[in-house]
């Protein structure tokens, strides 16, 4: 504790400890601390009348307070949760609320008001002392860090030393081990480069399942799309955060196809991965005159026309495309998996 | 003014006036207590302790209440929430969400919201609390800041300060992510995204973090432990040796009449700061519990279970995260290129870079500035920020810097709000990220030296009256009363430091860092308002009349 009086001896003892004061500048001429100003009585101080007057009001609030805390008992009776009822959630909530904030802002009314007004309200005054112990105090500290070192010989005896260093250094190594098995024995990047797409699944609606027909994707329209056997894959959630889809039809002329991707899509219609390759929300903002697709989340844009190419925004790969064509039956299928990992870069990502 | 005199209650001398039952009562069990604890040392160090008064000095102890507010309301919705990914079908009493495959975990937390009557005032109590504690802290320290309270000896409370700042980012990240629903879901997403942007090993840490691919059937029960054991205990360690801290150190005070370094001036701990600061617990505790009953708060029920499928427009974190969220929103495009076949993200890589180096840097700030000032002393008198220029500046700086990143993470909602292009608002926000800070800081530097200019000039020549005066001469002049000793004192008794000379040391050599710092302190102190010093006042007094 920093007022260590048990010395018995005055704050004012000399000490030899004089801390540097760098380059402040400690002038002799500065004013001087004019000392305390003289005290201002308050009215309760002066006037009995508005003593009690106070007082009453103190004892007010405090009552005030237990007034709340039966509204508060009150309200939860008098105001149940009807099932179904969203008024009543309400209600409840409430008064509830009321009534506990009546009953706790009440008391902390009256006590401030009981402080102000009543209390003694001059200011005290409390020396400071250096946080630094006595000199006599650390001398005594240092010797005890002495005689610890001589009768266990820990700076002597430097075998004895550095291997128990060694020995405590590796110790946790066991522990850092056991986080390894926090995620299945899998390795994570063949995970992430391949999703549920394959040769010939259909592409469905998001979330009803039902299939698309090449047909009904009209010029200008945008589904959201995921793979036919989503419902039945043994992580659904996992599975729909790599194939989530976004399917939209423009005009052919107006796509720009790369060497290669001829194929991709079908007549004017196109398959986007719908997972943003900068963190991973769904892109799911289309603007249908500009071709562009907005992510919400870091506002990166995309250009349908160009091939997802990016056009703004922190994104820096095009949203990979998921090459489709229709089956005999005219309904839109997957000609692959996708050709590239989708979402989020990661370190292993091109290997 | 007297000086404090300690009387512990429980020595109550025998020989007092008659007492009634209730003190006898207290007396024995004080003795009880006393004879297996010697608590009545403690009574005798602390029940008279000083605290200074001012009411910037309350947001700490905002931040310490809306923490037990945390606790309590925490405490209860533990009881019914259920840390659990497994698919149920919702079968409560919300409507519009009646047999949607949801996770336990949302269930439970609609649950809470709709089936147990206080259910949604805890929620939305303990919401509304985490979000005033952080909100607390951050002004608690920007107050230490600008005041220098966290000069000698108080630079260690400031880094227990600063983790505790971290602590609450976490805490408040992993709770809100709790109840699995579609706004926090998507940010799970952007941290998992993040993760896998850290080179080497991003894609293993959220391999393992998640329990395998996003988003996994693991991370609200892994969240949850974290959420109510690790970090509240960790908090409550710290905030237990923030409080030691303070009471070794003693709390600082403003310059006043009588006011010294040596000296706390106050009201002692019993009974006026008891009540005080009881009364404030309530009252903070009062006004949380008025808010969750009249504002709504994360509704989960409109956001729906989480789906990495769909998201809405105008998606925002809590705010406390914006800063980091509007940092991955300034990245220009581009920013990722493979070395040897691995895939670098800088768009990723940087932001977290930066805001990390931001952190260090606010973490680190009281240590620069003792090696700056080279000032060894204890410093228990809180500066006026116009008294230490450029530590203000400073400040105006990083709190530009952290507002810009900050308004950045709500870009699409400017643009939206005031119909401007999201292309146009970015681009401004990246131009105002670099001179945002540069512009804050001149013109603070600037502010701060014409304030101390106006402080020297009133403590000189006293302040203008308002009273006309015709000399005999017709010549009108406007009287200045000058200021008497206690108010002049406020105004004069600051620190004051001059750039550094370097001069050569015992062998002869000047160091590099030596330069550095002579360098450093020239920008820190080369503009510099003196105080005004007694001859100056004397000599005043001459030219006035």
């Amino acid at each position: 504790m920093a007022n260590d009086t048990d010395t018995g001896t005055p704050s004012t003892a000399v000490e030899p400890y004089a801390p540097s004061a760098g380059i402040a500048v400690v002038n002799d001429d500065a004013i001087p601390n004019p000392g305390f100003p003289p005290e201002r009585p308050r009215v309760t101080d002066l006037d009995p009348a508005v003593e009690q007057q106070q007082e009453r009001r103190v004892a007010a609030w405090f009552l005030l307070s237990i007034v709340g805390t039966v509204v508060a008992i009150v309200a939860y009776i008098v105001f149940p949760i009807t099932p179904g009822d969203q008024g009543s959630v309400r209600l409840n909530n409430l008064f509830l609320g009321l009534g506990i904030a009546l009953a706790l802002l009440s008391i902390g009314l009256g006590a401030v008001h009981w402080s102000k007004s009543l209390m003694e309200g001059h200011d005290l005054v409390e020396l400071r002392h250096g946080t630094r112990g006595s000199d006599a105090t650390r001398a005594k500290a240092v010797e005890v860090f002495q005689l610890g070192n001589k009768e266990s010989g820990f700076t002597r005896r430097k075998l004895i030393r550095n291997s128990l260093i060694g020995a405590l250094v590796v110790s946790p190594l066991p522990a850092v081990m056991l986080f390894r098995d926090l995620a299945p024995a899998e390795d994570p990047v063949g995970l992430l480069k391949h999703t549920l797409w394959e040769e010939g699944t259909r592409l469905t609606k998001d979330p009803t399942g039902v299939p698309i027909r090449a047909a009904d994707v009209t010029l200008g329209s945008v589904f959201h799309v995921i793979p036919e056997n989503l419902a039945e894959s043994e992580h659904p959630l996992e599975e729909k955060a790599k194939a989530a889809v976004l399917l939209m039809r423009l005009d052919p002329e107006q796509l720009q196809i790369s060497a290669g991707r001829e194929d991709w899509h079908y007549d004017g219609i196109v398959a986007y991965s719908k997972i943003c390759t900068h963190v991973g929300c769904p892109v799911a903002l289309y603007e249908q005159h500009t071709h562009h697709l907005l992510c919400p989340c870091h506002q990166s844009q995309f250009d349908i026309t160009r091939e997802a190419a990016v056009i703004f925004g922190p994104a820096k790969r095009p949203l990979p495309q998921l090459p489709i064509t229709v089956d005999d039956e005219g309904y839109l299928v997957a000609r692959s998996d996708f050709n590239e990992p989708v979402g989020p870069s990661f370190w292993e990502r091109s290997l | 003014m007297s000086t404090s005199t300690t009387t512990p209650p429980s020595t109550r001398p025998a020989n007092d006036p008659p007492v009634g039952r209730g003190m006898r009562f207290t007396g024995w069990a004080a003795n009880y207590i006393d004879e297996r604890t010697s608590l009545s040392g403690m009574v005798k160090e602390l029940g008279r302790k000083i605290f200074p008064d001012h009411w910037s000095f309350m947001l700490g102890e905002v931040a310490l209440y809306s923490f037990v507010v945390i606790l309590l309301s925490g405490t209860f919705l533990t009881f019914f929430f259920q840390a659990s990914m497994a698919e149920v079908e919702y079968e409560g009493s919300y409507v519009p969400l009646k047999g949607v495959e949801m996770s336990v975990a949302m269930a439970s937390t609609l649950d809470i919201s709709f089936d147990v009557r206080g259910g949604l005032l805890m929620r939305q109590l303990h919401h509304w609390a985490a979000l005033l504690f952080i909100a607390s802290i951050g002004l608690h320290m920007l107050r230490v800041f600008f005041t220098g309270a966290f000069r000698k000896p108080r630079e260690i409370n400031w880094v227990v300060g600063f983790v505790l700042f971290i602590l609450a980012l976490a805490e408040g990240f992993t709770g809100y992510s709790l109840p699995d629903d579609l706004l926090s879901g998507n940010g799970l997403r952007i941290i998992d995204g993040m993760v896998k942007g850290i080179p080497v090993i991003g894609t293993w840490i959220s391999y393992l973090l998640f329990g395998g691919e996003f988003p996994g059937t693991d991370i609200v029960g892994r969240l949850y432990t974290l959420h109510i054991l690790l970090l509240p205990a960790i908090v409550v360690a710290a905030i237990g040796v923030h409080m030691v801290l303070l009471i070794v150190n003693k709390h600082t005070q403003f310059a006043g009449p009588g006011r010294t370094n040596d000296n706390v001036v106050g009201v002692p701990i019993m009974p006026v700061f008891a009540a005080k600061a009881g009364g404030f617990f309530f009252i903070v505790f009062g006004v949380l519990v008025l808010i969750a009953s009249l504002v709504q708060i994360n509704p989960i029920w409109v956001y729906g279970p989480y789906d990495p499928s769909p998201v809405s427009a105008g998606t925002q974190p809590d705010w406390y995260i914006g800063f980091a969220d509007g940092a991955l929103r300034l990245v220009p495009p581009g920013w990722e290129f493979e070395l040897l076949g691995f895939t670098v993200s800088m768009n990723i890589l940087v932001p977290i870079v930066v805001l990390g180096l931001f952190i260090v840097v606010v973490m680190l700030y009281p240590f620069f500035e003792a090696w700056v000032t080279g000032d060894k002393r204890e410093h228990h008198i809180a500066d006026r920020p116009r008294n230490a220029p450029m530590r203000t500046a400073i400040g105006a700086a990083g709190v530009t810097f952290y507002s810009v990143l900050f308004f950045a993470a709500s870009s699409d909602l400017i643009a939206t709000h005031f119909r401007l292009s999201i292309e146009w608002v970015t681009h401004v926000l990246q131009a105002l990220l670099f001179i945002g800070p540069i512009l804050a800081g001149v013109i603070t530097h600037r502010i701060c030296i014409a304030l101390q200019k106006k402080d020297r000039e009133i403590a000189l020549h006293g302040f203008e009256s308002g009273r006309i005066v015709r000399l005999p001469g017709g010549e009108y002049i406007e009287v200045h009363e000058q200021l008497d000793d206690y108010e002049r004192w406020k105004l004069v008794s600051y620190e004051d430091y001059k750039p550094l000379m370097v001069r050569p040391d015992a062998r002869g050599r000047i160091s590099p860092l030596e330069r550095v710092r002579a360098v450093v302190s020239r920008a820190f102190f080369e503009d510099r308002i003196t105080p005004v010093t007694r001859t100056e006042i004397e000599a005043a007094k001459h030219d006035s009349h």
